[in-house]
């Protein structure tokens, strides 16, 4: 493996998440709860959108075959697809929606203030970009827990639900495989795994004043970062792959 | 043929103008998209930072700056895109926040209010210049803008988010 080589792989799997998280959200747009929250929910998948554009672009030039990041968005099998599990799990109600969020965006803020100092200039750049948006991310998603945990006792029961539902899938952020360890050692990966303890006391800490508990340990799902998925990333590309699919290299 | 004596201080006047296509009564300048023009060999390299990673109008800026430099003869041009430095609302000028006023927009604070966690910040209705307002939604009709309501001469009004 080459440094090269690695740094592509490690590009792809952070644009499939910005990819795949922004179609996710974009399944809300005119489907929110109330119009400030449509307004919301698609901007977060806009910023998702802008993201993939930069990192999946970064990832094309790696690959040095004159793909275009279009390409690397479309073209590619659900095996070949590295986002993390949590990502591809259906919107379900607004407060299973707020859930993912909340676990997400209080990753990513970890996340991408480690990779602002990576080595890889690339990288360190779209992350110091990527980090003023996920801050925001981040407090939409702890204002609504607040609201929906501190709220009603319906609101509450479904925050909880969402919450314990999705918690199986959190385990698969911090992984770090040989790419990750190969690119840590260069300064260029961050480690995950040193995260896990600070991102599990920032969600306890919003979760208590959200009157909420932190779901029990449970069994972690894994696999996205061997390309195995759950079954709802198949049905995500049959829809976001049709058009390119159907009608290779349409314009209009 | 039309013979071109531009220099990049020329260029950058040229394009300088170029208004936001989602707020025109601030230029690329005024934002501080327009970053940077360089001479490299034949060919006018302009830098471009976009405010959020995912603005749309960069397409369109990208293609108002070939268009207006073809226009004065100028067609090697080559756009280039930058996340960094990335983009803050501390680049606005004071006019140009004057003039996102005036339009109706609350300029943004000093971008230290995006500190996480802090108190909320004051912000003052370009209207009728009340500090009392309240925030509808975080999220507005733009990626940079949030949507804010006057508690004393109840209109609703943008606010051109610090960042
Ligand atoms: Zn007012």
């Amino acid at each position: 493996m080459t440094t090269k080589d690695a740094t592509y792989n490690y590009a792809i799997r952070l644009g499939d998440n910005a990819l795949i998280l922004g179609h996710r959200l974009s399944e809300l747009c005119s489907r929110g709860p109330i119009l400030e929250e449509d307004l919301a929910l698609t901007n977060v998948a806009l910023d998702m959108i802008g993201r993939a554009q930069a990192l999946l672009k970064y990832a094309a030039e790696l690959e040095g075959k004159g793909h275009t990041e279009d390409d690397i968005a479309y073209r590619r099998a659900e095996i070949n697809y590295h986002n993390h599990l949590l990502i591809e799990q259906p919107n379900g109600d607004f407060a299973h929606t707020i859930a993912r969020q909340l676990y997400l965006s209080v990753f990513e803020y970890l996340f991408f203030t480690e990779l602002e100092k990576s080595k890889d200039a690339t990288l360190a750049a779209i992350a110091s970009k990527t980090i003023k948006e996920v801050k925001y991310h981040m407090q939409h998603a702890i204002d609504w827990t607040l609201r929906l945990g501190d709220g009603t006792v319906e609101s509450h029961k479904r925050m909880q639900k969402g919450l314990n539902d999705l918690y199986m899938y959190t385990g698969e952020l911090f992984e770090m495989d040989h790419i990750d360890t190969y690119l840590l050692h260069q300064h260029i990966a961050v480690d995950t795994l040193s995260l896990k303890a600070k991102w599990q006391s920032e969600i306890e800490k919003v979760l208590t004043e959200a009157t909420l508990s932190l779901p029990e340990d449970t069994y972690m799902q894994t696999g996205s970062k061997k390309g195995v998925h759950t079954e709802n990333l198949g049905h995500i590309l049959s829809e976001m792959q049709y058009l390119q699919r159907a009608y290779p290299d349409a314009k209009w | 043929m039309v013979t071109v004596d531009l220099n990049t201080q020329d260029v950058y006047n040229l394009i300088a103008g170029i208004p936001d296509p989602e707020i025109p009564v601030i230029t690329i300048k005024d934002l501080g998209i327009l970053r940077d023009v360089k001479l490299v060999d034949d060919t006018y390299t302009v830098t471009i930072t976009p405010t959020y990673t995912a603005c749309p109008a960069m397409g369109m800026i990208e293609d108002q700056i070939k268009e207006i430099l073809s226009n004065h003869g100028i067609d090697k041009v080559k756009v280039e895109l930058t996340y960094t430095p990335a983009w803050t609302t501390d680049w606005l000028s004071q006019e140009a926040k004057a003039k996102l006023k005036n339009y109706g927009i609350a300029p943004p604070n000093h971008s230290s209010c995006t500190k996480l966690f802090s108190t909320a910040e004051v912000v003052v209705c370009p209207q009728c210049n009340s500090r009392h307002t309240s925030l509808i939604s975080r999220f507005g009709s733009t990626a940079c803008k949030a949507l804010y309501k006057c508690d004393n001469c109840k209109e609703t009004f943008d606010l051109f988010k610090c960042h």
